[in-house]
C-alpha cells in the first residue's frame, strides 16, 4: 500500500472517530428534542461537566488499576441525575405553562442559556480556568496496526468501538423494546400516548437522564484527546445542533449519519483542503483560506442541506404535534 | 395593579433615555469617566437590540445570529482604517467615517439579504439554528483573515474621521451613539406604525392567512430582516470606534444570545423595550462582575428566573 493511501485511510478513520464522538453529543440532544420537544442549549454544559467530573474522579483514583475507566463509569449516574433535575425543575414547568410552540421554544432557549452560563460559572469555581487531563491506562496508550501501513492509536479505536456500541444499543432500545415503543409514541403524539397509558412523565425524566449521560460520556471520552476545559460547554453544542438539523430533528438515524458526515468533512478538510486548494490557488492564499474554509465547511453543509431538504436528511416519519 | 406598574415602567424608560442624554455631564460632574464608558456601551448595544426587536417583536423572527452584524459593522470600520494607515487595500483605504458607516450598512444589509433569503425558507427552531449557523460561518471567516489579526482581532490606531465631530472625545462619541439610538428608535416606531409594519405583524400572527390574502410574506419578512441587520451594523460601526478594537469573538453565538436576552427582557415588540433590556444587561454585568469573578452564575440564574416568570410559572408557584 502506498503512503498516500495509508494516510487517507488513517484520516478516514480519524473522521469516523470524531463523527462517533459527535454522535454521542448529538444523540442526547436529538432524543430530548424529538421526544420532548425541548431545545436544550445547556447540553454542552453536560459535555463539559462529564469531562471534568470523570477527570476529577480519575485523578483521585490515581494509581488504582482501572481508575480512569471507573471515573467515566461513576460520572454517568451523576450526569443522569443532573438531567433529571433539569427536566423536573425547568422543562416540565415550562411545558405546562400553556405557551404557543414558538414562545415555548424561545423560553427554553433563554432558560437553558441561563443554565449554561450558571454551569460554566460553577465549573470555573470548582476546577478553575485551567484545562484538566487524565492518564490513560497502558492498554489504551499504544498503537494498533491495521494492515501493513496503517497504524491507529488504540484509544481512537476504543472510541470507535464505544461509539458503535452505543449507537447499536440506542437503536435496539428505540426499535425493539417496549420502552422504545412508548418513547416513539410520545415523540409522535404525547397526548395520545398518555391517553393510551404511556407513563409520559416518567419517560420524559428517563430521556433527560439518558441524554445527559450520553453527553457526559462524550465529554469524558474527549478528555484524553483534548483535556477537559470550560470552552467545551459552548463549543460542542453548536456542532451538535448542526448535526441534528442536518440529520432531521428528532431522528436518531439521521443524527448518526449526519455526525459521521460532519466528522469526516471536518477531519478531511483539515487534512487535505490546503493541498487541494493549492492546486487551483496561489500557495499563500490557499494556506490562509484552507483553515477558515474547513471550519466553515460544516455550516456550509448545513445551509446546503436545509435549502435542499428543509426537514433534514432523515426527518422522523411522524410528528403529530406540528 | 396593572396600570401603576406600566406607569412606573414608562417613567423608568424615559428616565433612562434622559440619563443617557445627560451621561457625559453627569460623568463629568461626578468625576466618574468610567460610567460614561458604560453608558456609551449601553447605547450601542441598545441600538443593536432595537434592530433585533424589529425582527423578533414585530416580525416574530427569532434570529440567533444578530451579533454577526455588530462584527460586520465593526470590521467595515476597522479594515478601511487599517489600510488608510498602513497602505494597500485600494479603494477600501479611507479614514472617512461616513464612508465607514456606508460600508457597514451596505455590508450588513448584503449579509442579511443573502443569509435571510436562505434562512427564511424555514421557520421556528430551524430558523433560529440557521441564523446561528450563518453567524458562526462569519465568525470562522473573520478568524481566517490573518491580515486583520485573525483569531486575536486587531486594534484601531485611529478612530473614524467625521466632519465637525471628534470621536476621540468621549462625550462627542457618546452623543453620537445616543443620536444613533434615538434615530433607530424613531425608525422602529415609523416601521411599526406604517402599512409595512401592519403587514409584518400580520405575517407574525398568521402567515398562511396573509399569504392567502395575497401578501408576499417572505419578501416582507426579508425586508424586516435586512433593516434589522443594518441597524445592528450601525451599532457595530459605533462599537469599533468606541472600543477601538475588533475581533471575531464579536460574532460569537453567545453574544447573539445576550442580544436576544435584552429584547425579551425589555418585552419583545415594545418600543423602548430594547433600551430597558440593554440597560438591565449592561448594569447587571457591571454590578455582578464587580461583586464576583463568577458573575455568570447569578446572571444565569436570573435568566432562568426571567424565562420562568415570562412563562407565568413563578406567579402560580409552580402549579400547572
Amino acid at each position: 500500500m502506498s503512503a498516500e493511501a495509508a494516510l487517507i485511510i488513517t484520516q478516514l478513520l480519524n473522521g469516523v472517530q470524531l463523527g462517533l464522538l459527535l454522535f454521542l453529543v448529538a444523540a442526547g440532544l436529538t432524543l430530548i428534542f424529538g421526544v420532548l420537544d425541548f431545545v436544550n442549549l445547556a447540553h454542552g454544559a453536560f459535555v463539559m461537566l462529564g469531562a471534568f467530573i470523570s477527570a476529577s474522579i480519575a485523578g483521585m483514583l490515581q494509581g488504582v488499576p482501572g481508575g480512569w475507566l471507573l471515573g467515566v463509569v461513576l460520572m454517568l449516574p451523576l450526569l443522569a441525575l443532573l438531567g433529571m433535575a433539569l427536566e423536573l425543575l425547568l422543562a416540565r414547568p415550562l411545558q405546562r405553562a400553556g405557551l404557543t410552540p414558538a414562545a415555548l421554544h424561545l423560553a427554553q432557549v433563554l432558560a437553558t442559556f441561563g443554565v449554561l452560563l450558571a454551569c460554566s460559572a460553577v465549573a470555573m469555581m470548582i476546577w478553575g480556568t485551567q484545562g484538566m487531563g487524565v492518564v490513560l491506562p497502558g492498554w489504551l496508550r499504544g498503537q494498533v496496526a491495521l494492515g501493513e501501513a496503517v497504524q491507529l492509536p488504540a484509544y481512537r479505536l476504543f472510541i470507535i468501538v464505544i461509539g458503535l456500541m452505543v449507537a447499536l444499543a440506542l437503536h435496539l432500545l428505540l426499535q425493539r423494546t417496549r420502552l422504545g415503543m412508548q418513547l416513539r409514541a410520545v415523540a409522535s403524539n404525547a397526548d395520545m400516548a398518555a391517553a393510551l397509558g404511556a407513563p409520559v412523565d416518567a419517560l420524559r425524566v428517563a430521556v433527560f437522564a439518558l441524554g445527559a449521560a450520553l453527553a457526559g460520556l462524550a465529554g469524558a471520552l474527549m478528555v484524553p484527546i483534548a483535556e477537559a476545559s470550560l470552552g467545551m460547554a459552548v463549543e460542542y453544542i453548536i456542532i451538535a445542533f448542526v448535526i441534528i438539523i442536518i440529520g432531521g430533528l428528532g431522528s436518531l438515524k439521521g443524527s448518526f449519519f449526519a455526525a459521521l458526515l460532519v466528522g469526516m468533512l471536518d477531519t478531511l478538510g483539515r487534512a487535505f483542503l490546503d493541498d487541494a486548494l493549492a492546486a487551483v490557488l496561489p500557495l499563500e492564499l490557499a494556506e490562509t483560506a484552507a483553515p477558515a474554509l474547513s471550519s466553515m465547511s460544516i455550516y456550509l453543509l448545513m445551509a446546503a442541506v436545509l435549502i435542499w431538504k428543509p426537514a433534514g436528511l432523515f426527518p422522523p416519519p411522524t410528528r403529530g404535534r406540528h | 395593579m396593572r396600570l401603576p406598574l406600566r406607569g412606573m415602567v414608562a417613567v423608568l424608560e424615559w428616565g433612562l433615555l434622559a440619563a443617557l442624554l445627560a451621561a457625559p455631564l453627569l460623568a463629568q460632574w461626578l468625576a466618574a469617566p468610567f460610567w460614561l464608558d458604560v453608558a456609551t456601551r449601553l447605547a450601542i448595544l441598545a441600538l443593536a437590540a432595537v434592530g433585533l426587536n424589529l425582527l423578533l417583536g414585530v416580525g416574530g423572527l427569532a434570529s440567533f445570529g444578530h451579533a454577526a452584524y455588530l462584527a460586520i459593522g465593526a470590521y467595515a470600520t476597522a479594515i478601511p482604517i487599517y489600510h488608510s494607515l498602513y497602505g494597500g487595500g485600494g479603494w477600501l483605504a479611507t479614514d472617512n467615517g461616513l464612508l465607514h458607516l456606508l460600508l457597514a450598512v451596505a455590508a450588513g444589509g448584503l449579509f442579511a439579504l443573502i443569509t435571510g433569503a436562505l434562512a427564511l425558507k424555514t421557520r421556528g427552531i430551524h430558523f433560529i439554528m440557521l441564523t446561528m449557523a450563518f453567524s458562526q460561518m462569519l465568525f470562522y471567516l473573520l478568524q481566517g483573515l490573518e491580515t486583520y489579526g485573525g483569531d486575536d482581532g486587531m486594534s484601531l490606531d485611529v478612530r473614524s474621521q467625521l466632519p465637525g465631530l471628534d470621536l476621540d472625545d468621549a462625550a462627542q462619541l457618546h452623543w453620537l451613539a445616543v443620536a444613533a439610538l434615538v434615530a433607530g428608535l424613531m425608525l422602529f416606531r415609523m416601521v411599526q406604525r406604517s402599512r409595512f409594519g401592519l403587514v409584518l405583524m400580520g405575517c407574525k400572527a398568521r402567515p398562511e392567512r396573509m399569504w392567502a390574502l395575497g401578501w408576499p410574506v417572505r419578501p416582507v419578512l426579508l425586508a424586516a430582516f435586512v433593516i434589522g441587520g443594518m441597524l445592528a451594523a450601525v451599532a457595530g460601526w459605533l462599537s469599533a470606534n468606541h472600543a477601538t478594537f475588533v475581533s471575531p469573538a464579536m460574532a460569537e453565538w453567545t453574544h447573539s444570545g445576550e442580544l436576544l436576552f435584552m429584547v425579551i427582557l425589555g418585552g419583545a415588540g415594545r418600543w423602548l423595550g430594547p433600551l430597558t433590556g440593554a440597560a438591565a444587561f449592561v448594569l447587571l454585568e457591571e454590578w455582578l462582575s464587580s461583586l464576583t469573578l463568577y458573575w455568570h452564575l447569578p446572571f444565569g440564574l436570573l435568566l432562568i428566573g426571567i424565562a420562568l416568570w415570562q412563562a407565568g410559572v413563578l406567579q402560580r408557584g409552580g402549579r400547572p
